[in-house]
């Protein structure tokens, strides 16, 4: 479609004569540099502040970018990066569940006690383990809605709970190990995208970004609308696959990529998708906006709540599964320590406010990369624990930061 | 300007069965009696201003009109029959739609998701560009000034909003528009904008409810005005046919008080400077 048919006819959004119209390249920069003032600033910061870890990072240790040390930090992220998901789901409804540590601590102990000491089914405890993550949303969705009781309190209180019954569980073991031959350890050690595979499956995935957008294009110009540049999206698909594919290679130069990772990256696109273009997704955002205006919209708010703090049990429930079998044990320390922190840090880190309806499940993917970058970066430089734990809050607070500026920046440029 | 059916009414032909009708709602609140006894008609392409003092009832009638709060006794007649409304989403599926004062918008939303949330079109997944094309048609027939449809609702105007918040009220095809104070909170410009809205919703057969304390705007856009005071019926005017006066005495509750004593002093001071010049 050139410019001079869109101008005689003008797609019916765009027929407002104040609307600033982004015509050609330095038409579109200007219009990002306005947002971007005006506090829009979605995913940037992040995305600037993990360019510059890697940065100086490489720099302090050559050995931080090699294929190696990827390959491994990436199969790091998965298992506290998909209880991130669910922390991302509290903090768009403003609310927040500190007890995702010990969930995750409690899905890991029924693992060890159910498969190893009981000889269960491998598939059975961990569908145990999900239930028990069902159980605890709803006691919290519970206490929440019926009684008022405020989240962090709810999960503060849960947090102890479910503490102490990973400790029962556990009994005098204290630990159990899990062994290699099961197909959890398996997944998480072993596992990897067979490499003819890998560039295949990045060649899907640009094509099905592609075909969406033009589909999405499609739509568009069936509705009237006004459509984005079709140059642009085959562009845009083109530079995707030329970085998937790049980014495969060079993770193939060792292991490749994990299969911990594709299940992390695929639970991230289907809650993305979920949230972006389901009703559930909508009222989530509407709730996190305004509970009263939800409310009188007809959405039934106590389901939405329901909904979220459930999903936030279970995400933490699987996460716990996926770092017993990462570790190949469950013990008193699963969960324990800075499990809560990294997971509510990746999430808040990533972009999500936690002030609530702003947000994204990419940025359970983002934050917990920035985290893992940090804690593989020091643990290369052979810094203790202590530092890696005051740098992390540094950053955590720094993304805080972030967030409450751009809330105000939005306030004041009216696009709060 | 205005359709052939409402000028009709307002030469007085006999109104057609009332689209929504109150008879004899009372409720209360604990030791308060909210409210007494109201009777409260409105049809279709008709404009009724509820007026009253503060604690009048009006807000109370209306919560009870918008599935809010449940009437202690009294009917509900709703397009011939009886309705019982226990729920903001029963009273929404009637075919009544409230636009509330605080507007009760999600900032975070842009236009399009705020007009359809809670009963988003969508074929297993949301059907955005039909919602989107459907929002420029809504807003289209209001005669609406929005930009944009996708940006968030925070960055538009006070009348923005509430037109906005008007356009949201008509996606599920109401019957019954009630308005609760569309004006109080804007510039000379917006309220006249608002005005216009509601005129056009009365073009187009709704009936409206409108809820306000500014006699200018019953002037403007009113067919009939009742009023209450302090939870009870104290009349229903028909407003082209009653001075300003009456009914402010209606709503202070005498014909003797602070607002008409101050209107014939200021009166008296004009015709005695007139006399004296």
């Amino acid at each position: 479609m050139t410019s001079t048919e869109l101008s005689q006819s003008l797609p019916i959004d765009q027929q407002d004569e104040r609307l600033i119209q982004a015509e050609g390249m330095r038409g579109r920069l200007r219009v990002l540099s306005r947002r971007l003032q005006g506090g829009e600033i979605g995913a940037l910061p992040v995305v600037l502040g993990l360019v510059l870890i890697f940065v100086i990072f490489q720099a302090l240790n050559s050995y931080f970018l090699s294929s190696a040390n990827l390959v491994d930090l990436l199969t790091q992220c998965a298992a506290i990066g998909t209880i991130s998901i669910g922390v991302v789901l509290v903090l768009l409804v403003a609310q927040i569940d500190l007890s995702i540590g010990s969930m995750s601590g409690v899905a890991s102990a029924v693992l060890g006690v159910g498969f190893v000491l009981h000889h269960l089914p491998l598939w059975l405890t961990m569908a145990l383990a999900l239930v028990a993550g069902v159980v605890v949303g709803l006691i919290y969705s519970v206490a929440f809605v019926r009684f008022s009781v405020p989240s962090f309190v709810v999960t503060l209180a849960g947090l102890l709970a479910l503490l102490g019954f990973q400790l029962k569980l556990l009994g005098a073991n204290g630990s159990i190990n899990i062994p290699f031959s099961s197909g959890i350890v398996e997944f998480m050690q072993a596992m990897f995208v067979p490499r003819p595979f890998s560039y295949v499956l990045m060649a899907a995935v640009s094509a099905l970004y592609l075909f969406s957008s033009l589909a999405r294009v499609r739509r568009r110009r069936a509705h009237e609308l006004s459509v984005p540049s079709v140059t642009g999206i085959f562009l845009r698909s083109g530079l995707l696959l030329v970085a998937l594919e790049a980014a495969t290679f060079y993770l193939n130069e060792d292991r490749g990529i994990s299969a911990p990772f594709v299940l992390f990256v695929v639970l991230v696109v289907a809650m993305n998708f979920l949230l972006t273009r389901t009703a559930w997704g909508r009222s989530v955002f509407a709730v996190g906006g305004s509970v009263e205006g939800a409310r009188r919209a007809g959405i039934n708010v106590s389901r939405v709540y329901l909904s979220v703090f459930v999903l936030c049990s279970m995400f933490a429930a699987l996460g716990g599964l996926l770092s017993a079998g990462r570790l190949a044990t469950a013990s008193i320390s699963s969960g324990v320590g800075d499990t809560n922190l990294d997971a509510i840090a990746a999430a808040v880190i990533g972009g999500t406010s936690l002030f609530g309806g702003r947000g994204s499940a990419w940025s359970a993917l983002l934050g917990i990369v920035v985290i893992e970058s940090i804690a593989s970066g020091l643990t290369l430089l052979n810094l203790e624990a202590s530092v890696r734990y005051m740098i992390t809050g540094g950053v955590l607070l720094l993304a805080v930061i972030v967030d409450s500026v751009s809330r105000h920046s939005r306030a004041a440029h009216g696009r709060a | 300007m205005a359709s052939p059916s409402s000028a009709a009414k307002r030469d007085g032909a006999a109104r057609p069965d009332p689209l929504l009708s109150l008879r004899g709602i009372s409720k209360s609140f604990g030791a308060v009696q909210a409210l007494a006894d109201i009777d409260l008609d409105v049809s279709a392409g008709e404009v009724v201003a509820l007026l009253g003092d503060n604690g009048a009832g009006k807000s109370t009638l209306v919560k009870i009109l918008s599935g809010v709060h449940q009437p202690d006794s009294g009917t509900i007649t709703f397009h011939g029959r009886e309705a019982k409304i226990s729920s903001p989403t029963e009273s929404r599926a009637l075919g009544i739609a409230t636009v509330y004062q605080d507007l009760a918008l999600c900032d975070n939303l842009d236009v399009v998701a705020n007009l359809f949330l809670g009963r988003e079109e969508k074929r297993f997944t949301l059907s955005e560009e039909a919602m989107e094309r459907h929002a420029w048609s809504l807003l289209r027939q209001l005669s609406a000034k929005i930009p944009s449809v996708r940006i968030p609702v925070a960055s538009l105007s006070g009348g923005q909003r509430q037109t906005v918040a008007i356009a949201r009220s008509l996606v599920g095809a109401p019957s019954i528009v009630i308005l609760d104070e569309p004006t109080a909170a804007l510039g000379v410009a917006q309220t006249a904008e608002v005005l216009n809205l509601i005129e056009r919703l009365r073009e187009r057969d709704h009936g409206i409810l409108l809820i306000t304390h500014n006699m200018a705007d019953v002037k403007e856009v009113a067919d009939r005005a009742v009023v209450l005071r302090l939870g009870r019926n104290n009349g229903d005017y028909d407003v082209r046919a009653t001075s300003q006066q009456d009914i402010v005495a209606a709503i202070t509750g005498a014909t003797d008080s602070a607002v008409t004593r101050r209107a014939t002093a200021v009166a008296g001071k004009r015709d005695a400077e007139e006399a004296s010049r």
